[in-house]
């Protein structure tokens, strides 16, 4: 959005909206690191700070949407302009749900601080950075309305699909080989099912930034690779 | 310039086509105020002409019943074509010409004379009426079209002067309709009333559309956003964009079209 509205304030409404979302995205990003350093480092008073720290961006999705609400009956703005309020509500809730995906791992977090380690979650952190990384860069692309770098971030999921996969496996395989570790390491299973769904919201978001900027939907065949709905191990030879 | 002799901007090309501008120019004296405009009416549609004050828009639309005539000083050029008969034709007879393509202005105009009279005149002088039952039919059909039959039965004697802004703007419809015309176009029809009239006409602008081509120009864009199914920008005397209504507010292909659209303009 180049010029400036001739009402100004209609200007510093859209502002206030990119300023919430902004805010809601930092806090996300900042929610997932946090959670996944609990997680590694067995840290369960962390952990708690992450889960209550929640509540803040529920609040914030709370104003986005209020400010969204008034603007679009105060505004009834049109083409880039209504665009960029719908877009605006849709990320902001889906920011909300990464959040709470990142609350749930810091409560996992907190059991699996007091279980022996589960062996397979060494690829946790590393499938924890990749994840915040889209986010960070999808958020960058929303800041500077860049759709060619939001598609970017679009074909980046295939690699959290690629860690979901072998961490799915590798969990099936390590929980046969020790009966007595499943409780943890279901845990670890939904912090990587956690992440990988934080990566489709990272994506989705990209998605909503290309409809934003350039009015038109990206078209929806993504490279996918989650397979694990279909995988059986130990069953059949492969 | 946006657009060619050849090339008329229109986004369908099948039968409906009620209205065709080819090339149309209009000048006030040595002021060019429409540039090379071509453009499609469908008959089962809204059109809806925007823009800005001084864009061109109520001239073209004054185009299309030459109501242009009326104006010493303008020189209208290139074809207008309603069902394939040129309407600047020296055959074209412009009293049954503007029965066809009726008008509605910005502030009502009722004659002072009875809301029966309003719309009995023009079916008494084309002749649409045999007899006095005829001609009561007529003016009762035409208000319940324009949705005011129930509010006005009742004082057909009174004169229109003496009804609302919004029921003598209604009144004004219906007396268009009463002569069975083709195509309605409407010239800010809703500018000087408050937004319950308002609400009003656009109801009955939904409620008519598909019996008659209606062309309206607006200066409220939400307006045209709600009421048309085809959007046509105007601004300095050309024809910018036109195109279906739901992309021209959603998706304006030009940048011009989209900072007027959002306020951004001037």
């Amino acid at each position: 959005m180049g010029s400036m509205h001739t009402v100004k304030s209609f200007d510093e409404d859209l502002r206030q909206l990119r300023s919430y979302i902004s805010q809601m995205g930092g806090l996300a990003e900042a929610q997932i690191m946090g959670a996944i350093e609990a997680l590694s480092g067995r840290d369960p008073e962390m952990a708690r700070t992450i889960v209550e720290r929640d509540r803040a961006i529920d609040d914030l999705e709370v104003e986005a949407e209020r400010h969204a609400i008034m603007t679009i009956a105060r505004r009834q703005p049109l083409a880039d302009d209504l665009r960029e309020v719908i877009s605006a509500l849709k990320i902001a809730a889906l920011l909300e749900r990464i959040a709470d995906y990142a609350k749930n791992i810091a409560k996992r977090a907190t059991v699996l601080s007091q279980t022996e380690p589960v062996q397979p979650m060494v690829i946790i952190p590393e499938m924890g950075r990749t994840v915040t990384h889209m986010l960070k860069d999808v958020l960058d692309a929303y800041g500077s309305r860049d759709a060619d770098k939001a598609r970017a971030v679009w074909e980046r999921d295939k690699n959290v699909d690629d860690f979901y996969n072998s961490l799915f496996r590798s969990l099936l395989t390590y929980m046969m080989e020790n009966p007595q570790k499943i409780t943890p390491s279901t845990h670890v299973m939904f912090i990587a099912k956690n992440l990988e769904r934080i990566g489709d919201h990272a994506t989705n978001i990209a998605e909503i930034i290309y409809f934003n900027v350039t009015g038109n939907y990206m078209e929806t065949d993504r490279p996918k690779s989650d397979e694990t709905a279909y995988t059986i191990v130990g069953k059949t030879a492969e | 310039m946006y657009v060619t002799n050849e090339t008329p901007m229109t986004t369908s090309s099948n039968s409906a086509i009620k209205m065709t501008a080819r090339d149309v120019n209009v000048y006030y004296g040595e002021k060019h105020a429409l540039k090379g405009v071509s453009i499609d009416v469908r008959a089962d549609e809204v059109t809806a002409f925007i823009g800005p004050s001084g864009c061109g828009k109520s001239t073209f639309l004054r185009c299309l019943n030459r109501m242009n005539d009326t104006v010493a000083a303008a020189r209208v050029t290139g074809d207008i074509q309603l069902d394939g008969e040129n309407i600047y034709d020296r055959k074209m007879d412009v009293v049954q010409l503007r029965a066809r393509v009726g008008m509605v202005f910005q502030k009502p105009n009722p004659f002072p004379k009875s809301i029966y009279e309003n719309i009995a005149y023009g079916p008494r002088i084309h002749g649409l009426a045999k007899s006095k039952a005829d001609l009561d039919e007529i003016v009762a059909t035409s208000l319940r079209k324009a949705g005011l039959w129930d509010e006005v039965k009742d004082r057909l004697n009174d004169s229109g002067t003496a009804l609302s802004g919004g029921q003598q703007q209604r009144l004004c419809i219906a007396r268009a309709i009463a002569v069975n015309p083709e195509v309605i176009l409407m010239d800010e029809p809703c500018s000087a009333l408050d937004p319950i009239a308002t609400a009003k006409i656009e109801e009955l602008i939904e409620d008519l559309r598909g019996r008659y081509a209606i062309v309206i120009v607006t200066h409220n864009m939400q307006q045209a956003a709600r009421v048309s199914q085809k959007t046509a920008f105007f601004h300095l005397g050309d024809l910018v964009e036109y195109g279906p209504t739901s992309e021209i507010f959603t998706n304006p292909k030009k940048d011009k079209t989209k900072d007027y659209i959002t306020g951004r303009y001037g």
